[in-house]
């Protein structure tokens, strides 16, 4: 982190420091303790606890008259808490979703929050200008007492987390079993609700009270792509949110007119960019090499196994030729689809090409095709035994999955898919849980048939 | 009209087109897709700005809109990695476009005047200000001709395909089967939901426009079951709170549009009491009631069973009823004629009685 302020030729004086410190701890605990928000589906309550922490600004500096930061954060904490409190009480006690709950929450607190700053203002207090920084965070306005301030209660909140560590680890993946092992699962969440609002209310400094849940998601995401275990994931994240909140203060300070929170937040969203597409394993860019590599192997398996169905061999010499329409249109695809997956079979000196577009397997070619014949029946039957399917209607390639599937099961898999439901496929498995244990088969790789075609 | 009147009318208009959309977005629980929106199409007006000028009018509405349609695609984008949940992409997703508006904004020369104060709260109390000129004929009030426009819009919108929306909302397996498109209902009401709420940017600001699209329909989704019902309250509702708000705004000589999430809120909590069939105290009573009546049958069926019966302590013992559950039920039981109770203070079923625990189909 040290390096940063070199590499832009700034002066790392003592302001800065502050600065810097101050924001790499914020970012810090954000990240950390919004690894378990993010985990139990709670991203949305560090929006909506933010914004209702407006009007406890308001609220202490009017009460108390009060512009130190500490006072203020605690007046933020109490209105911070309220409001979780408040998305409870109208989840549990009505039938009002949840969604709309943290949209009521967020918004009618920020309002009394709004209501209450332009009322501060209009009375004439001047001392009140720095009320507003509380909205998108100003990071260059931190002083050493904030600073301690950060890593006296976020220290405070990542030793909680440290120490009940196990207990949150079993409430974020399994509460029912938490429950049945004797965890006192409703104090343990209380515990940790609070501590995402603290978390919370420790940022609104740098970030501001409309751009903290940034801080909270952003981190946890970018840190679970490159790591499947949640202790490593927590520490990442946490180191991932100070580097978002360091460089974000850093440039902000440095350069006129770049509001902190929407630096950090870019700096954040663009960490998470950067994992999504490249983390190893996880990574969307090695999927698409994985399935590229996939499709590959799939296709020249099903040439084989055509090729093995087309040309029956003779009694004695090569395979029959076969042409390569023939065989396009027995997989139902064009002839240039086969291209790749011939010539590549070619140079492993399963096939050779005749002459007038034809190909014929070589007698090692000929072992192959016999085997991935096998493979593709075996598949078939599979299919057949486990998803119940008559026998004769499973070689199909999978675009012809309506001639398989009932009408109604395909209107309801239709409706899931625009509705975002998903019916636990391997993409919900990626997306819910760390080490998802292979229940779901990996389909993709199933030779197309076709041969009713 | 005088500027009150003016600026009352603005909040209403934006209340009732908001709370129009706003519905849906509740039953479909997409209240939040609806916040996220409300944040990006800043980033719309900013770059619409940027690029023709324009700080008001059509092309603004749709090009900010087009801002808001794009932030639903990137959501469910983000989503479609597999990567991330739902909510999380949400969280991801609006924020990111929202900092890039304010970071636009703050970095603007000075002659833009979008402040961050407006765009957080708006600037209904400067609605008055502006009117709208055509070939030199005053037309009016532009915020009326705005909101007024866009509330004829959603009004229109719903009632053209109330059937639609109705079905696609509380049925989709249903709508698709019969051949409507989930995906253009999705759209086309999340087009309306952009549109809206760049035209009430202006009044209400990024924030409380939420404001706006959720606790008015909310509200009115804890007072009926009837989409239609609900609509109507809806916007009775919104334009209660917008009226109220300017009042207690104008009171303390502060901001209207926060006054307005906060009239909302507190009309959203009165119904949230006091709402006679989903009401936390109605539900409380029919709670009581229930529990009341279930003890009541024990008591008969107990009695009807000659366990011992009727003498009042072992009452309590076996149903580990307090002194005062028990006085209650008894009393209850002996109002109503079940039971009656002899010299001794022990408790025989009467004839009545007998017939209910007869009915309840255990005695």
């Amino acid at each position: 982190m040290l390096s940063a302020p070199a590499l832009l030729g700034v002066e790392f004086d003592y302001t800065l420091r502050n600065v810097v410190m101050g924001s790499a701890a914020l970012g810090a605990v954000g990240g950390a303790i919004g690894s378990f928000a993010t985990l139990r589906r709670q991203s949305l309550l560090g929006d909506a606890v933010a914004h209702a922490a407006l009007p406890g600004i308001g609220l202490a500096f009017l009460l108390t008259g009060t512009k130190a930061t500490g006072g203020l954060l605690l007046g933020a904490l109490l209105t911070g808490w309220l409001g979780t409190l408040a998305v409870l009480a109208i989840t549990r006690g009505s039938r009002v979703k949840e969604d709309a709950a943290l949209g009521i929450v967020l918004s009618v607190f920020f309002g009394v929050g709004a209501l209450l700053l332009a009322y501060i203002r209009q009375s004439g207090e001047a001392a009140q200008s720095g009320l507003d920084r509380f909205l998108f965070g100003q990071a260059a306005g931190l002083v050493a007492e904030d600073v301690r301030l950060i890593a006296v209660v976020g220290g405070g909140a990542l030793l909680a987390v440290a120490l009940l560590f196990k207990e949150f680890k079993l409430l974020a993946f399994d509460p029912d079993f938490a429950a049945t092992l004797g965890f006192p699962v409703t104090p343990l969440t209380v515990a940790l609700t609070s501590l995402i609002v603290v978390a919370v209310i420790v940022g609104l400094q740098t970030v501001g009270v409309v751009l903290m849940v940034t801080v909270l998601v952003a981190p946890s995401i970018a840190a679970r792509q490159w790591t499947n275990r949640l202790g490593p994931l927590v520490i990442l994240a946490g180191f991932l949110g100070a580097l978002a909140g360091a460089t974000g203060s850093l440039l902000s300070s440095t350069v006129d007119r770049l509001p902190t929170g929407p630096t950090v937040v870019l700096i954040a969203t663009a960490i998470v960019g950067v994992s999504v597409v490249v983390a190893p394993g996880r990574g969307l860019l090695w999927e698409s090499v994985a399935r590229r590599r996939r499709d590959r192997r799939t296709r020249i398996g099903s040439v084989l196994a055509d090729l093995a169905t087309l040309s029956p061999a003779p009694v004695s010499g090569g395979a029959l030729p076969v042409t390569i329409a023939t065989l396009a249109s027995h997989r139902g695809v064009t002839p240039r689809e086969l291209r790749r997956p011939l010539s590549e079979l070619k140079r492993r000196g399963a096939v050779r090409l005749e002459g007038d577009g034809a190909v014929a397997l070589t007698s090692a070619g000929e072992a192959q095709a016999a085997a991935a014949a096998h493979r593709e029946r075996l598949w078939r039957s599979a299919l057949a035994r486990q998803m119940d399917l008559p026998g004769d209607r499973v070689h199909l390639s999978t675009d012809d999955i309506e001639r398989v599937l009932a009408p109604e099961v395909l209107v309801a898999l239709e409706g899931d898919q625009t509705t975002g439901r998903t019916l636990g496929t391997g993409d919900e498995s990626r997306a819910t849980g760390l080490n998802p244990d292979g229940i779901g088969m990996t389909v993709s790789g199933l030779p197309a048939g076709g041969a009713d075609r | 009209m005088s500027f009150a009147a003016v600026i009352i009318l603005t909040g209403a208009l934006t209340a009732a087109s908001c709370s129009l959309v706003g519905c849906f977005l509740v039953l479909r629980r997409m209240a939040l897709v609806g916040d996220a929106i409300s944040h990006s199409v800043l980033l719309g007006i900013v770059a619409v700005f940027a690029l023709t000028g324009a700080r008001s009018g059509p092309l603004l509405v749709v090009g900010a809109a087009a801002v808001g349609l794009l932030t639903v695609v990137l959501i469910e984008a983000v989503r479609r990695t597999g990567r991330v949940r739902e909510d999380a992409a949400i969280g991801l997703v609006f924020p990111a476009l929202f900092s890039i508006g304010v970071i636009l904004v703050s970095r603007f020369p000075n002659s833009v005047h979008i402040d961050v104060q407006h765009l957080l709260y708006g600037e209904i109390a400067f609605s008055p200000l502006y009117r709208v000129e055509l070939w030199g004929a005053d037309l009016g009030y532009r915020s009326l001709w705005m909101l007024g426009g866009m509330t004829a819009a959603n009004l229109a919108f719903v009632v053209a395909f109330y059937k639609e929306l109705k079905l696609a909302t509380f049925d989709p397996a249903l709508a698709a089967a019969v051949g409507l498109s989930p995906v253009v209902v999705h759209y086309a009401l999340m087009a309306m939901v952009s549109a809206t709420t760049v035209v009430a940017f202006d009044s209400v600001g990024s924030i409380l426009v939420v404001a706006m699209l959720v606790v008015p329909p909310a509200t009115a989704y804890l007072l009926t079951n009837r989409l239609a019902t609900m609509l109507t309250l809806s916007v009775l509702v919104g334009t209660a709170s917008a009226v109220g708000g300017y009042l207690i705004a104008r009171l303390l000589d502060s901001s209207t549009s926060g006054a307005m999430a906060a009239m909302a809120g507190v009309l959203f909590a009165t119904a949230l009491l006091l709402s006679p069939s989903q009401g936390l105290i109605a539900r409380r009573r029919e709670l009581a009631r229930l529990r009341r009546g279930l003890a009541e049958r024990l008591l008969l069926t107990h009695l009807d069973g000659g366990h011992g019966a009727g003498d009042r302590t072992t009452l309590r013992e076996r149903f580990g009823w307090s002194a005062r559950t028990e006085a209650t039920v008894v009393r209850s039981a002996l109002a109503r004629g079940h039971v009656r109770a002899e010299g001794s203070g022990r408790l025989v079923l009467t004839e009545a009685g007998r017939g209910a625990a007869g009915e309840i189909g255990v005695g």
